[in-house]
């Protein structure tokens, strides 16, 4: 399982990475998802946000599953290409499966690198 | 496998682990008198005695493959069903068998879905077909959950055409009022009953506009300009097709359509008692992950054998749950292979030779009628296989004298408009020979001397 130092963690699976304002979701969650098939972002450019909004829906082929802003702010971008090719977020959860850009967030109830490997280790059990 | 039930052995075990005696103590709660009360039941027949009785009973219907000639249709038609039809469906392996929940092992089903699949988007043009739904009303009334979900419950209404099936317009209420949607443009009062002048409802808030092909009344008209028109205000449009008219007429792929359903049951389904029937569904592909229902898809396994998969089930409530499109996506496999049969035993030019035959009977129909002293043949448009007949009387008493004839007349148009009193719909099909067309035209001259 990899977990970047860099990033900021959610309980609910997602990343949050504070220098840039990216969002995604982790390594562990894409993992148990298992084969992404399909990726809707909810949210528009433009768009004020709360945390915890419904921000996109991915699908797998055995699962669905919801993600959630892990923090507040303005939409500053829209990873438009994601949905034509949903499988990097398999491949690419840190990188190129970034699914929205946020300028002037402020993080929600979020957690470091180890506190969030903590947190996968405890449900793995 | 072998159904075991529990043994005597077991069942104790079970008593005593609940604290009670016996089986008898669990239905305490029921007062006793109210346990076996005596009901008042005729005597138990013999298997010889029942079937006479129910063969009576049976016999009591007048059907329309000896006892009447049927120029009803108005949503079921009576097609011929080639015999391999039923001799097919009855296999043990298609009749018994239930949606397969371990999909990969039942490749017969998956391969009979697969089939019925391609063929309803060759008859539509369209991209993607789902597995079917209960009837050609609940399928449109999916073409609404689909574009509110296309849109994301953002834009709230829907708009249907006056010449949109009475009772599907029922359905697409009955389902849009639990999703809060708005329906709009079916008001015979508003709008009369031209198939364009509803147009102007559709605004920004509108999510799916519903137009029949051909329409109630049998019009056929190219729907191509008002999709564009809806289009330009970023609606989706759904044509409600009949299958055997898209044999000979433009397809709505052609004309812009984002979704086309219908009912299926001119497709080798008999119109017994007015159902069961089944629902084709299908739509272009960049709908495909907001449908509901199943894809099944074709590949090829670790062997290199042909081999076929449950592609997109994602829809369904086992796994999108309260965030499922829709949570009725049971479809009517039985049916369904019943259309897939009926399809490939008549191909590509046995249908449009069935289609060919209705349109011609019809129209030498409507040409007749329209001699016919006090009958009018009310719209000028082209038609399929349907026309809206103007009677000197109440249809319902025509139908009345008809019935006399031993002939099943065409659909009461007053129940559903207002303005269409003394209006019937005929529909003519293959079935109808030229001494049947004879005939209704015979006895309906009768009516109007009478």
């Amino acid at each position: 399982m990899n977990t970047p130092a860099n990033l900021k963690y959610a309980k609910s699976d997602e990343w949050f990475d504070p220098a840039t304002g990216k969002v995604g979701i982790t390594d562990y969650a894409q993992n148990q998802l298992s084969d992404i098939v399909f990726i809707e972002i909810f949210v528009e450019e433009g768009e004020a946000i709360a945390v915890g909004t419904a921000i996109a829906s991915v699908e797998s082929v055995k699962a669905s599953s919801e993600i959630y802003a892990p923090a507040s702010g303005k939409v500053s971008a829209v990873n438009k290409d994601l949905p034509n090719k949903p499988e990097v977020i398999n491949t690419d959860p840190f990188g190129s499966a970034w699914m929205i850009q946020l300028e002037g967030a402020t993080e929600g109830d979020v957690m470091d690198a180890s506190a969030y490997e903590k947190h996968c280790e405890e449900r793995s059990h | 496998m072998t159904y075991i039930p529990t043994s005597p052995k077991e069942r104790d075990e079970m008593l005593k682990v609940i604290g009670v005696q016996a089986l008898d103590d669990l239905f305490e709660d029921v007062p006793e008198k109210y346990r076996f009360p005596k009901l008042d039941l005729p005597p138990a027949l013999t298997e010889m005695e029942a079937l006479l009785q129910l063969s009576d009973v049976a016999n009591a219907n007048e059907n329309v493959r000896g006892d009447l000639i049927c120029f009803l249709g108005a949503g079921m038609y009576h097609h011929y069903i080639p015999s391999v039809v039923d001799h097919m469906l009855r296999r043990g392996e298609f009749y018994t068998a239930y949606t397969p929940y371990q999909p990969e092992i039942s490749q017969g089903t998956l391969q009979a879905i697969f089939e019925y699949q391609s063929l309803m988007s060759a008859l539509t043009g369209m991209d993607v077909s789902n597995a079917s739904h209960y009837d050609g009303a609940t399928a449109t009334a999916e073409a609404v959950s689909l574009a509110y979900a296309q849109f994301r419950g953002k834009r709230k209404k829907v708009v249907m055409s006056p010449s949109l099936h009475p009772q599907y317009r029922a359905v697409v209420r009955t389902y849009a009022q639990g999703m809060g949607v708005e329906t709009a443009g079916d008001n015979e009062s508003d709008f009369g009953l031209s198939n364009e002048a509803f147009v102007h409802q559709v605004d920004e808030n509108t999510c799916l506009v519903i137009v029949q092909y051909p329409d109630f009344f049998g019009r056929v008209y190219d729907y191509t300009q008002f999709i564009e028109a809806c289009h330009a205000k970023g609606a989706l449009v759904c044509i409600v097709a009949n299958p055997t008219a898209l044999a000979m007429f433009k397809t709505p792929a052609d004309m812009g359509a984002d979704i086309v359903v219908g009912d299926g049951q001119p497709l080798g389904i008999p119109m017994w008692f007015g159902g069961p029937s089944v629902g084709f569904f299908t739509t272009r592909k960049s709908y495909v992950h907001k449908m509901a229902g199943r894809l099944i898809g074709e590949t090829v396994d670790n062997r290199g054998q042909r081999a076929y998969v449950l592609t997109l089930t994602a829809r369904e409530q086992h796994i999108k749950r309260e965030r499922a499109t829709s949570n009725i996506c049971t479809n009517q496999g039985l049916l369904a292979l019943a259309t897939a049969i009926y399809l490939s035993v008549l191909g590509k030019n046995g249908l449009k030779q069935v289609a060919n035959l209705c349109y011609q009977k019809a129209h030498y129909a409507a040409s007749e009628l329209g001699k016919v002293a006090g009958y009018h043949v009310k719209f000028t448009e082209p038609f399929f296989h349907e026309f809206v007949l103007e009677c000197p009387k109440p249809a319902a008493e025509v139908n009345a004298h008809l019935l006399e004839h031993g002939i099943l007349g065409g659909y009461d148009l007053s129940q559903d408009y207002p303005s269409l009193t003394n209006h019937m719909l005929i529909a003519v099909t293959e079935m109808n020979s030229k001494e049947d067309i004879d005939a209704l035209v015979d006895v309906l001259s009768e009516v109007n001397h009478g």
